[in-house]
């Protein structure tokens, strides 16, 4: 099929053709000196279509050809995705590098999968089994995984093996099995499938309500605001709040099979850190580089707008790809903000009727049916798998209320929302512990979470009454609440993502920390005065915080009742251990200067064992 | 092909639209009208109608003038002999001397791919403590400076331009006051750089659109020196009046404005720019550093606020003095640990004490009594604003943590800076270092 363009306007064509015109479907806008540009038909009206166009329009003409193909917009599905780093529309990044050098020169596309390498098959079907879409016909291993090659998932109807490929080396595009459909056609079955990426890829018996927690490591997250496996949450906050970082750990340290990292128009830069450092890293869970486990599909904020849009669902359906295989995986997204606003970008261009902050009338519905792709499924073979969502907002003046967060929280699970005054304050990771939520149920008992939560909201309401009648007009009692308050706020709350031990807290430790924690804030001290409340509390905030310095010590906890999963040691185990203190000698400390406290046998100023030993 | 037009069918604020065909997207024509002529680039094609964006405005431009196409976008020569001279908004030169002829180059280049891009470890000195100790700019960072109208922003820039260890300078003037742009020249002039300096200035006499095409300009010849492996600075003022440029155009075309009349493409529209700034692997860098002036001194202002979502943090300039509170170089922390082994330690310890001099201050405005603790924290910011916050100063990174040294060693005891043991056995001037336990704190 073919047009012509009658008119250019930004990154928008408008073209006119006299054959069928199938909405979604890709082209090509063929440039005058040959080049030809990807594009997406996003509106019909008559003969003539409205294009996106995932490339600078830069020297189109009216009247230059447009080539309609009849595919939408596809990701190319199969082994060899992980460990990979894409553009939006799936281009991987370093071999385009390799082929045009240093600039994204428009025009270039590269195959997403290397169709040379070569997997080892092991047949799982055989001949004569009836199968359907989704059934597996045998795997190939990837990474730490077994990838398991599927009957392709948009195939109606049953189909009976004719034939499937003895175990060997096989390249993705060998035909690794025919099968036969009910009126006897044979179709060939390759490791490689597609699947357009706006459609949500889910072939299941059913769809479960997510209750797994999804650890990522972050204490006030798995502690406080919870995420489960096939949930979704969001991470709104103004710039510099702490978004990015907080999805890097996340991405670091989240207890799920693949982490997939959609960095969607923000900064090259930080994409570079990733790309450069995750080779190098290893994942504690398994001993294999992280890379290993990650895809990057990268679009920043310099790169064509359209393409933007593009990212977020290549990300999703690649995520999905991946839960049809069995496995747990978690799609990040920094930040939909900048999708949403590429929506409005195109949607002006349509000159559709604009609505709040002239975003397009179907932004919130498109949010919604985005995180809606999350979820926890049970495949046909019974085994369960899922999609978790993460995405950041960036709101305007850092105000949350504005139509991308409004839209996203009324879909989300958890609501992680970053705080200017915290952050400001250094107080990191900058979730604001009395705003934010979640609906779901975390690894800690619930009840006492909510035990922790009351003496938090009390506290902020004694600091707010005290700025009214200063310290001279609070009692003591709700003094030490305050301080109470504030000091699991410093030792809990706040993690330094940049320390090696610091920056994930395992399960188990977790726990182990908040319980104590929660012992000691539910003792009753009897301070003399404000003074002697004031250094006591300061003093445990320190002692914890050193502890939570020290490398774990699972001993602490009786065998039986340990969940940590078994990890494999790293290298600053052990070694770093003496010049941070050891977890069970800190615990002892602690036990002993709360005892001290109430047996009010010492005198606090002359302790001399509990001062700090590093800093 | 014919390359006149002269069918003019609507002039409409800075935009004409003429009918044509054979043309090109964003291609560059020339207009000629009794006034003269002036450049223009195609916004819009739709049919036989172009739309075109003027750069020298349509005051005076008549439905009877003629417009030339000339077949490609919008090039700059690229040579050596741009060094030492000053440009304008069309690439022309306005300092009296000769056109520049060269082979030229494409502005707004695509994107860099992103598995090009090194991660940045250089620091840029800039002999100013705010910025090397606390805010550290490090090559290949884009950096803005947040000033509100009043402030010695500019001042500021030329002081980085001049003291910074960059091969090229590159200065993109936006709707500059004449008066600063001579400024700037003698400055520049003055300190010996301005053989390594190119200039391209649009002051606010000049038309409005003019200025659109400053930061392309500037940043394609920036991208070339990086690309022969040199280090670049460009310095880019102002971006409010490139912003405010392009809602004008925006609004001209009919689009619909998404905040305070801003179009909805102004993040892109940045971003576009900013992430010019790069550290090429295996060729050079180019770092930006740019003023934003904050209209009402409100950084939730669009320009402020979309600009801070893409740039590596930003510096705030208040009461001539950069702000210790709120600014930020996100790529600090790439460089930092590698300079001197108290740099971290100074930088956290000198903000730590001075916001504690803020409260100080606040008790004695409000007349509460002062205790001893309180004096010293005074004296202290008394001396941190004078010999350190001072923008004039002009020191080397090493010689200004010494004097922060000296500054804390005449108000304080070791312990109470928070400053651990080891670094304080090591730096604490000499004739001051009283043995003292120490207690410090992480939080
Ligand atoms: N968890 C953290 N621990 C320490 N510093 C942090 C943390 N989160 C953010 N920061 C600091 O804040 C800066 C900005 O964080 P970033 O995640 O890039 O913000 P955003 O994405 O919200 O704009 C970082 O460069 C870092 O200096
Ligand atoms: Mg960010």
């Amino acid at each position: 099929m073919k047009g012509r363009i009658k008119a250019v306007f930004g990154n928008m064509v408008v073209a006119q053709t006299s054959d069928n015109i199938i909405k979604n479907a890709v082209g090509y806008c063929v440039r005058s000196d040959g080049v030809k540009l990807l594009c997406e038909i996003i509106r019909v009206r008559g003969d003539s279509a409205d294009l996106q166009i995932f490339e600078e329009t830069r020297g189109l003409r009216v009247g230059d050809e447009v080539i309609f193909e009849e595919e939408m917009l596809s990701a190319s599905l199969g082994p060899g995705l992980l460990g990979q780093i894409y553009d939006g529309l799936q281009n991987p990044l370093p071999q385009l590098a390799e082929k045009v050098g240093f600039f994204l020169e428009p025009g270039n596309y590269i195959h997403a999968l290397d169709t040379e390498r070569t997997w080892d098959w092991t047949p799982k079907a055989k001949a004569g089994d009836v199968v359907q879409a989704a059934d597996t016909l045998g795997s190939v291993p990837e990474s730490i995984f077994e990838h398991n090659i599927m009957v392709p998932f948009g195939w109606d109807g049953q189909f009976t093996v004719q034939y499937i490929a003895e175990p060997g080396s096989y390249p993705i595009l060998k035909d690794i099995a025919i099968l036969t459909d009910s009126s006897g056609n044979e179709r060939k079955v390759t490791m490689e499938q597609s699947w357009p990426v706006k459609r949500p890829l889910c072939v299941t018996k059913r769809r479960l309500l997510p209750t797994t927690p999804m650890v990522t490591s972050v204490r006030i997250v798995d502690t406080m605001f919870p995420i489960v496996q096939g949930g979704t949450y969001c991470i709104p906050g103004p710039f510099g709040a702490g978004k990015t970082v907080l999805q890097q750990i996340t991405s670091r340290h989240a207890h799920v099979d693949i982490v997939i990292i959609t960095a969607c128009g923000e900064r090259a830069g930080e994409v570079v850190d990733t790309i450069r450092e995750f080779p190098q890293l290893q994942d504690p869970r398994t001993g294999r580089s992280l890379m290993e486990r990650t895809i990057i599909i990268c679009n920043t904020s310099a790169m064509p707008v359209a393409a933007r849009d593009a990212s977020v669902y290549t990300g999703m359906t690649l995520a999905e790809y991946y839960r049809q295989i069995g496995l747990n995986v978690l799609l990040l997204a920094d930040s939909t903000s900048r999708w949403a606003q590429a929506m409005r970008e195109i949607s002006g261009r349509l000159e559709e009727i604009p609505g709040e902050e002239a975003f397009p009338a179907y932004l919130e519905s498109r949010i919604a049916s985005f995180y809606e792709r999350a979820g926890s499924i049970e495949l046909r073979d019974k085994r369960i798998a899922s999609v978790t969502i993460g995405g950041t907002v960036s709101p305007a003046g850092g105000n949350f209320d504005e139509p991308v967060t409004q839209a996203t929280l009324k879909v989300v699970g958890a609501f992680h929302g970053l705080s200017r005054a915290r952050s400001d304050a250094r107080r990191y990771p900058a979730i604001d512990p009395l705003e934010s939520w979640s609906k779901y149920k975390g690894i800690i008992d619930s009840k006492k979470v909510a035990r922790m939560n009351k003496v938090l909201k009390r506290g902020d309401e004694i600091h707010q009454m005290m700025t009214v009648v200063g310290e001279e007009g609070t009692p003591i009692e709700d003094f030490t609440t305050m301080l109470k308050a504030e000091f699991f706020d410093s030792a809990y709350l706040q993690q330094n993502a940049f320390d090696d031990v610091d920056a994930a807290t395992s399960v188990d430790r977790q726990k182990f920390v908040f319980d104590k924690l929660l012992e000691v804030i539910e003792t009753d001290f009897d301070f003399k005065n404000k003074d002697e409340a004031r250094h006591c509390m300061k003093k445990i905030s320190s002692l914890f915080i050193n502890w939570n310095y020290a490398p774990w010590d699972e001993s602490v906890i009786p065998e039986s009742e340990r969940q940590d999963e078994k990890m494999s040691k790293t290298a600053h185990e052990g070694k770093e251990e003496t010049e941070r203190g050891s977890f069970t000698e800190i615990l002892k400390q602690i036990d002993e200067y709360v005892q001290s406290l109430l047996d009010g046998s010492k005198n606090p100023e002359s302790d001399e064992k509990l001062q700090e030993t590093n800093a | 092909m014919r390359t006149y037009f002269d069918e003019i069918s609507k002039i409409a604020g800075n935009v004409v639209t003429v009918k044509a065909d054979g043309i090109g997207y964003d291609e560059l024509a020339v207009i000629t009208s009794r006034h003269g002529t002036s450049l223009a680039q195609v916004i819009r094609l739709e049919d036989d109608q172009v739309s075109l964006q003027i750069f020298g405005g349509t005051e005076g431009v008549s439905t009877g003038d003629k417009i030339r196409f000339l077949g490609q976008s919008f090039r700059v020569p690229f040579t050596d002999d741009l060094l030492g001279r000053v440009f304008d908004g069309s690439g022309q030169p306005r300092d009296g001397r000769p056109e520049v002829k060269a082979e030229t180059v494409e502005i707004g280049s695509p994107a860099v791919n992103p598995t090009k891009r090194r991660v940045p470890d250089k620091m840029i000195h800039t002999r100013i403590p705010m910025i090397d100790i606390f805010n550290t700019l490090v090559g290949s960072q884009k950096l803005p400076i947040f000033s509100s109208a009043g402030e010695p922003y500019n001042d500021l820039l030329a002081r980085v331009g001049m003291q910074a260890d960059a091969e090229v300078i590159i200065l993109g003037g936006m709707g500059l006051r004449h008066d600063d742009y001579l400024t700037f020249r003698h400055r520049f002039d003055e300190a010996g750089v301005l053989g390594r300096t190119i200039m391209f200035i649009h002051t606010a006499a000049d038309p409005v659109v003019e200025c659109l095409l400053i930061p392309d300009l500037a940043l394609a010849v920036g991208e070339q020196y990086a690309l022969q492996g040199k280090n670049v600075l460009v310095l880019l003022s102002d971006m409010t009046s490139f912003s405010d440029a392009l809602k004008e155009i925006a609004i001209t075309m009919e689009q619909v404005p998404s905040n305070r009349g801003y179009p909805g493409d102004l993040y892109t529209q940045l971003a576009r720019r900013y992430e010019k700034a790069v550290d090429f692997d295996g060729a050079g860098a180019m770092t930006v550093l740019a003023c934003v002036t904050m209209p009402g001194d409100d950084v939730t202002h669009p320009v402020p606020d979309n600009t801070g979502y893409i740039t590596e943090g930003q510096l705030y300039l208040r009461h001539g003095r950069i702000e210790p509170f709120g600014s930020l170089s996100r790529l600090k922390q790439l460089v930092n640990g590698k300079t001197r082994d108290d740099h971290r330690d100074i930088m956290n310890a000198c903000i730590q004490l001075y916001a504690q001099c803020d409260e100080s201050r606040e008790k004695r405005e409000m007349g509460f009594e002062l205790s001893d603790w309180d004096e010293r924290l005074i004296q202290y910011g008394d001396l941190f604003e004078a010999k350190i916050m001072n923008l004039n100063l002009n020191i080397q990174l090493f010689d200004a943590l010494d004097e922060c040294w000296k500054i804390l060693a005449e108000c304080f005891r070791p312990e109470e800076t928070g400053i651990r043991n080891a670094i304080i056995q090591k730096h604490w001037p000499k004739k001051v270092l009283q043995e003292e336990t120490t207690e410090t704190s992480k939080a």
